[in-house]
């Protein structure tokens, strides 16, 4: 009824009829630079640094494993169940649970943990974002509840940036229901202006690049 | 074969501000230009346009589109009212194909003061000198809808004895705005004193624009607090020898 | 006789500490803004811009297309689309989806959409507990207050405004540091977000290809709100569609930019539909609901309808000296500012607030920063002629003044001799001394207002006794 109502007026306000075709659209525009690997990780790492986000390039998976042990110094962390992990030896580290695939599971153990750790699918070098597609491997909670979030990423997931992601990503919504770009640990500026970290999201954040 | 330049002094600059009118005189015979005023003009009709009485616009736009329909260069030192003979006339006659034709004939040939000195006479340094600390307010019109900004700056930059000072928020409206100023008082007051704060803290004698309506909003507030700091229309500084 | 409007503005102008707080913080955003998008930074933000300008327009006006684009792709990925009139029914839908799933808490992230329709005290009287979880949002939900500002909205609030607003509805003991208030509001917030049954958003973007919400933050709480939940519901104007992901690019670059300064914010959700099989967390219920509420009436004025093209950056309250100085709660609806003083009219209607367009000095400074073009003075002055038409009896005297100067602008002689005459009376002979008050029978109206701030020149010989003086001169 209001459907009706609604496509109606619209139609209606523009002139169009019921199942006209649209004029033909601007073609979308995606600049997409040259940005060799190495220049990549240093302006993702400059980027996000600029917000307070900690970086640390990995020489190999076990350096990024100790990394993350010497952050999390054993306490309740909870990792996801991306691959990666489990390959860099992240999931066996003590205080770390893993493999969790029960919603509500999930979600006690990051509301109770200090740590969520997980990979990503993308970074965007420009501005120093991980960008992450919520899966079997990767909950949307791990990144998001606990109060620091630690990310280990292959260096070849980071693009040049946003253009380079709706190039290579033309259609997220094809392989998920949540892809969240994530540039530096929460905050807010509501109160006189004045920054605070760690809202309601992590308000601390580590990016590893391996 | 000097050019034959067309002066419309404005409304404002007629009644209150006669001297800018002669100092551009002043200046365009100086650089070679034989001037005329048709002595038929009055007023663009932005006054009425602003206000919301399209109707009443029109028939003063038509009026000044008699009056100039010959001139080959009109001249004028107000930005918003080149910009309303220059680009609202044609908004006001969309509905009337011959005045409409008439408004785009004209448009090419209608220039703010500190334009034609530069593009049309090709002139940067007009001979003038003035001693003093001046500091220069971008009004609104000239700056967003006719793209004024440096040329005024480039002109003085020629004045001998002037300093010019930046002032901060050059770029923030005077508080005049036509109407405005008279419909919604303490609010345009209370622009104008944020304004007239950014040029004390400049500490220059006076506050140079290149537009006489906001010099009268500003200088009415500089008067009104009782400060020492004077305006000057750009055609004044320039005609200074 | 002063009206309702006129005094509250007064008010405000009157207020030093809120005149600071709102210069300084908008002060703040203007340059944030403009260090992220000089030439040196982004180099094509003007060509982005344009293109930003082409998608909306292109959108809006085959938005029916799109429209249906968009419910097809919520479908298929398991989602579903409503169509609201106008507010209540948003509510309406809302009551009976929180009945049938014995629903009781609602948690929402900040939505100027739900804020237009009052979505939150409907919601109570359906005996709903609504929580906003954006900090500003619910700060100013305790306080019973509007939002200042689309995108800052307690602006306006000081942080013992803060300390009193929570010891008084929370019950806490009186805290004023800031970073210790946001730890008061997470806390509470963190138990309402894992409680809640239902979470609302809003949009920043609706996607047409994708069936996808855009939700554009810094907090977190969005995402929260969105995933906690077993229940997401988005209500979204008909008019925040964009056609393609791929066009997500433009406005995601210009949105940050011009809001707050930021690249991009923390957290850019791009949510279509409910959780999919394998994925581990996300609500089990995705709903969009598209809003109409005056936007077809908008659409249907060739000249205004690209007021729709707004993405709330709020880009243009900053740099508007007239809202620096009055205020977000100056402006009858909850949009304020440039966007808000031209949407205004032609969702209440010309007669709600007739002085609303004129409150304008036409600077053009929003214009200028607006990241999709929106001609916001073009849009102004139309309203302005619009009002005028509208109010004929109560405009009688002032379009009587304006015919009788319009008539005398095409006279030139009658010109002449009233500016004489003028002159002679409030004028001051050749002093020259500017005069601070007028005529004592002339102290009215229009003159009163002048002098009631600044003096005036004193009108003396005007130029064209002048000219004719020196042409005499060089001829004699």
């Amino acid at each position: 009824m209001s459907r009706e109502h609604i496509l109606h007026k619209t139609r209606t306000a523009l002139g169009r009829s019921v199942g006209q075709p649209p004029a033909p659209a601007p073609p979308a525009r995606l600049r997409v630079p040259e940005v060799d690997p190495e220049a990549r990780i240093d302006a993702f790492f400059r980027a996000l640094e600029a917000l307070a986000g900690k970086t640390h390039r990995a020489a190999s998976p076990a350096d990024a494993c100790a990394y993350v042990a010497a952050v999390t110094g054993g306490k309740r962390a909870v990792a996801s169940n991306a691959p990666f992990l489990r390959q860099c030896g992240v999931t066996s580290l003590p205080g770390v649970e893993t493999g969790c695939t029960d919603r509500d599971a999930l979600r006690a153990a990051c509301a109770a943990a200090e740590f969520g750790i997980t990979s990503a699918d993308y970074a965007l070098a420009d501005t120093g974002t991980l960008v992450m597609l919520s899966s079997r491997e990767e909950a949307r909670l791990v990144s998001l509840l606990p109060p620091v979030h630690l990310a280990v990423v292959p260096r070849e997931k980071i693009l040049s940036g946003l253009d380079e992601l709706l190039t290579v990503l033309p259609q997220p919504a094809e392989l998920t229901s949540c892809m969240v770009l994530i540039t530096g640990p929460s905050r807010t500026a509501d109160i006189e202006q004045i920054l605070v970290r760690g809202v309601h999201g992590p308000g601390e954040i580590h990016v590893v690049v391996v | 074969m000097a050019t034959r330049v067309s002066l419309f002094v404005t409304c404002i600059v007629d009644q209150f501000f006669p001297q800018v009118g002669m100092s551009m005189v002043e200046v365009l015979e100086r650089i070679g230009c034989q001037v005329e005023f048709p002595e038929a003009q009055t007023c663009c009709g932005q006054p009425a346009f602003n206000t919301g009485y399209r109707e009443e616009a029109r028939q003063v736009a038509r009026h000044f589109l008699q009056v100039f329909r010959d001139a080959e260069y009109i001249v004028l030192p107000s930005g918003s009212c080149a910009a309303m003979i220059a680009h609202h006339f044609q908004e006001l006659f969309q509905k009337e194909p011959k005045w409409l034709e008439e408004a785009r004939r004209l448009e090419p040939r209608v220039w703010e003061f500190s334009k034609f000195l530069l593009e049309v006479a090709g002139i940067e340094d007009v001979g003038a000198r003035f001693d003093g600390v001046v500091t220069f307010h971008d009004s609104c019109h000239g700056l967003r809808e006719l793209g004024i900004k440096e040329g005024p700056r480039r002109l003085l930059s020629h004045v001998r004895g002037l300093t010019l000072r930046e002032m901060d928020r050059a770029e923030e409206c005077c508080g005049f705005g036509g109407t405005f100023s008279v419909k919604f008082p303490e609010v345009s007051g209370g622009m104008a004193r944020t304004k007239i704060e950014s040029i004390v803290q400049t500490g220059a004698n006076f506050v140079v624009s290149i537009d006489a309506s906001c010099l009268m909003q500003i200088r009415g507030a500089l008067s009104r607090a009782g400060l020492p700091v004077g305006t000057m229309h750009l055609a004044e500084v320039l005609a200074r020898q | 006789m002063t009206a309702l409007y006129q005094v509250n503005i007064q008010k405000t102008l009157g207020d030093p500490q809120l005149q600071s707080a709102v210069y300084a913080a908008t002060g703040r955003l203007i340059d944030h803004r403009s260090k992220v998008v000089a030439p040196e930074i982004l180099p094509d933000y003007q060509e982005l811009r344009t293109q930003a300008n082409l998608i909306k327009k292109h959108t809006v006006e085959n938005l029916d297309y799109y429209l249906e684009q968009f419910e097809a792709q919520v479908k298929a990925h398991g989602g579903q689309v409503v169509y609201a009139r106008e507010g209540a029914e948003v509510v309406d839908f809302l009551a009976r989806l929180a009945k049938e799933k014995g629903a009781r808490l609602i948690v929402k992230s900040k939505s100027m959409t739900t804020e237009e329709i009052e979505l939150n005290e409907r919601l109570e009287h359906h005996r709903l507990e609504t929580v906003e979880t954006d900090l500003g949002e619910y700060i100013l939900q305790l306080a019973h207050q509007r939002p200042y500002h689309i995108v800052a909205p307690a602006l306006h609030m000081t942080r013992y405004d803060v300390a009193d607003v929570f010891s008084r509805r929370l019950g806490v003991e009186s805290e004023v540091v800031p970073e210790k208030q946001t730890r008061i509001a997470r806390n509470v917030l963190r138990q309402k977000f894992l409680a809640a049954d239902i979470g609302v958003s809003g949009a920043n973007f609706l996607v047409a290809d994708s069936g996808a919400v855009v939700l554009v933050e810094n907090e977190g709480n969005a995402r929260l709100a969105t995933t906690a939940p077993g229940i997401h519901v988005a209500v979204a104007g008909i008019e925040k569609i964009v056609p393609r992901a791929q066009d997500l690019v433009v406005f995601l670059k210009l949105l940050g930019r011009s809001a707050t300064g930021q690249p991009l914010t923390v957290y850019t959700s791009f949510l279509s539909g409910p959780r999919r099989t394998g994925e581990i967390d996300g609500p089990d219920e995705f709903y969009v609901v598209l809003l109409d509420n005056g936007r077809t009436k908008v659409l249907a004025d060739r000249e205004k309808r690209q007021s729709l093209y707004c993405i709330r950056c709020g880009s243009c309250l900053n740099h508007c000296p007239v809202y620096r100085k009055i205020g977000g709660h100056n402006y009858p609806w909850v949009y304020s500012g440039p966007i808000g003083a031209i949407i205004s009219p032609q969702f209440l209607g010309l007669t709600h607030d007739p002085w609303l367009p004129f409150a304008s000095s036409l600077c053009g400074a929003c214009a200028e920063v607006c990241p999709v073009k929106i001609e916001i003075p073009k849009l102004l002055l139309e309203l302005r002629s619009e009002v005028n038409k509208n109010q004929r009896r109560g405009r009688r005297l002032e379009r009587l003044a304006f015919r009788i100067w319009a008539w005398v602008m095409r006279h030139p002689r009658i010109y002449e001799m009233l500016v004489l005459a003028a002159a002679s009376v409030i004028g001051n002979g050749e002093s020259g001394q500017w005069l601070s008050r007028p005529p004592a029978l002339l102290n009215r109206g229009p003159l009163r207002a002048w002098f009631s701030q600044r003096d005036l020149p004193p009108p003396g010989r005007s130029f064209r006794q002048m000219w004719r003086a020196r042409t005499r001169a060089t001829r004699g």
